[in-house]
């Protein structure tokens, strides 16, 4: 069976820099796939490139096991993928429902709709659904965003991003920023969010959550893939050795390409 | 104005996420500037109704205030929405006096004294206004200078174009059926300026309140890179705020006609610093993302009352600058420290008795 998304042979530079440099992936349905690497693997690089915010050099995404061309979020989005980037890119000033459904607000039904006019109750119903399922911790859908705090920031981010994703979700570094208890309510989150039937690409430099919830670990460094591994059976040091190239076995740096 | 509330009405009481406290509807209400500003009018009202009864607290004066507020009025709906955006527009007051040379022009050469006549001059205002606040809006959006320099540069040369092309001297013949429309005309006991104004109050307050539009003018200002990530067509949208604010300093332009029967193209060099002053004196914040049409309508009267207030009383009217000076920074500041504070979590409550000494 072919893989959800797939990306072969992704390059991207930026001057001299070679951010992506012949790098894969690839994820099947409902499958958690954790993204690791150091700083400048080119991990946010490649989720860029995989949802049409960024253009290749070369290189061809797969979907479904069709060849496809990604150029723009919103064409991203029609497939059914979403991100959830580092800084959220939330509304401060605006509640959840319509942080939710900014972008893609409903219409009132018949002229008032054509005039731009909104049906915040249906909003706002489909809001409270969202966040009942998720089973989150934000309390008001009709405070501002920015009053509340990192982890339920993160929540409505991760709840906007699986209402409208029905195939995948990528989280970026979503633990970065969080403590203790909030960390466990994403990590249970994007374990709802499987159990939904999403897949779900995680972006962490944490190891033991990588392992906690992820699938499978394909890990960066320079710019490409370096080793996909399985979850289970795969310890801290094994994905650390993988990152760092002290456990390099199958890698063949490409020097002189640049 | 129906609408005060950007975030709407909380009025379904089953919601399972939202455990709804009692006070938290009325405590929103209380944490929002717009109340505590008028407040501030309120007593404004109150302290000379004491001072001077009858005088000020007549039918007269009050349509007084609303007739000189009126042309300010129509200039904040559209800086209401610019400065929500977290830009200014510094031109209105130069783009309103082009619009009028421009229409009073077009009128004088379209010929009569009716209402066909005045029409025209309407749409050449309006083409004249929109066409300014769009350059602003694209080289604001597109070319991505700085919206105090595009519209300050705009200022002057809207200003040196309406200058070139009366030779500095103003027009003043205008169709008789606009200074009659100011003078004769009232609509539902309202004298007719302050009733076109409050259509356009109106107007304005349903569409940033209400629709989608609205809502892309405060997402824009609260977070631009969030806006466009999901999908808003961010530089458009400042096209058209920026030429909205264009257009009601077009419509502006035949108000300010009809209330004068001249262009006024040395009269209008502080208008746009007023406009901006009320804006902000109704809580709408220069730091983009929040702000009321309510709250500016508010802010327009605590200049207008404090003036009309003075010369009944019998202060010298200077001491209306101070006194609205005054206010501007003490709302800037209650705005800044709640966001601050918003920041930590933390009550304003020291904040507000500041704001309550500047009574």
């Amino acid at each position: 069976m072919a893989p959800l998304l797939e990306a072969r042979g992704l390059s991207r530079s930026f001057g001299h820099v070679r951010a992506l440099d012949n790098a894969s992936f690839d994820i099947d349905a409902g499958e958690v796939v954790a993204l690791i690497g150091d700083n400048g693997a080119g991990k946010s690089t490649m989720v860029k490139a995989l949802t049409g915010n960024l253009d290749v050099d070369s290189g061809e995404l797969l979907y479904d096991g069709r060849p496809i061309a990604i150029t723009s979020p919103q064409q991203a989005s029609a497939l059914g993928m979403e991100v959830v980037y580092q800084d959220l890119a939330l509304a401060p000033h605006l509640n959840p429902v319509q942080n939710m459904f900014l972008g893609r607000e409903i219409p009132r039904r018949g002229l008032l709709g054509k005039l731009g006019f909104m049906d915040d109750k249906t909003m706002r119903a489909r809001a409270e659904q969202g966040f009942r399922e998720l089973g989150g911790t934000v309390r008001s859908l009709t405070a501002q965003v920015g009053a509340m705090s990192g982890g339920q920031r993160q929540q409505i981010a991760i709840v906007r991003a699986i209402s409208w994703a029905d195939k995948v979700v990528f989280l970026d570094e979503p633990t970065a920023a969080l403590g203790v208890v909030q960390t466990r309510n994403v990590l249970d989150t994007i374990k709802r969010v499987r159990d939904k039937g999403i897949a779900v690409v995680l972006i962490s430099h944490s190891m033991p959550h990588v392992l906690e919830v992820a699938d499978r670990v394909q890990v960066m460094r320079l710019g490409t893939r370096v080793a996909t591994l399985k979850s289970a059976g795969t310890s801290v040091e094994e994905l650390v050795g993988a990152m760092t190239g002290a456990l390099d076995s199958t890698i063949t740096r490409k020097e002189g390409v640049s | 104005m129906s609408v005060i509330t950007p975030t709407g009405q909380a009025t379904d009481p089953e919601a399972a996420v939202d455990k709804p406290k009692a006070d938290s509807y009325l405590k929103r209400i209380a944490n929002l500037q717009q109340v505590w500003i008028l407040g501030v009018l309120l007593v404004i009202i109150v302290a000379f109704s004491v001072a001077a009864g009858d005088k000020f607290l007549s039918v007269s004066n009050f349509s007084l205030i609303a007739q000189n507020v009126a042309v300010w009025a129509v200039l904040g709906v559209g800086m209401t929405f610019v400065i929500i955006t977290s830009g200014i527009d510094l031109s209105i007051g130069s783009v309103l006096v082009f619009s009028s040379v421009i229409a009073a022009k077009v009128m004088q050469s379209a010929g009569g004294d009716g209402w066909s006549t005045a029409l025209i001059g309407v749409a050449a205002a309006l083409v004249a206004g929109i066409a300014w606040g769009s350059l602003n809006g694209f080289l604001i959006a597109k070319a991505k200078i700085p919206p105090l320099i595009v519209t300050l540069g705009a200022l002057s040369v809207a200003l040196g174009l309406a200058q070139v092309v009366t030779g500095g001297i103003d027009i003043r013949s205008v169709p008789e059926v606009l200074t009659d429309f100011n003078i004769y005309i009232k609509i539902l006991g309202i004298p007719a300026l302050p009733f076109v104004a409050l259509i356009v109050l109106v107007i304005g307050g349903v569409v940033l309140h209400k629709t989608k539009f609205g809502r892309y003018t405060y997402a824009i200002g609260s977070n631009e890179l969030g806006a466009r990530r999901v999908g808003i067509k961010v530089d458009r949208h400042l096209v058209f705020v920026y030429g909205l604010s264009g257009a009601m300093a077009g419509l502006g332009a035949m108000l300010s006609l009809a209330q004068f029967g001249t262009t006024t193209i040395a009269g209008q060099s502080l208008t746009n610093l007023n406009v901006i002053a009320a804006v902000v004196i109704g809580g709408t914040s220069v730091f983009g993302g929040e702000g009321s049409i309510f709250g500016t309508v508010i802010g327009l009267f605590i200049p207008a009352v404090l003036q009309a207030g003075f010369v009944i009383v019998g202060v010298e009217s200077f001491w209306q600058g101070v006194a609205v000076g005054s206010v501007l920074v003490a709302a800037v500041y209650v705005d800044q420290s709640r966001r601050a504070a918003a920041l930590r979590g933390a009550a304003r409550k020291p904040l507000l008795s500041v704001l309550g000494l500047k009574k």
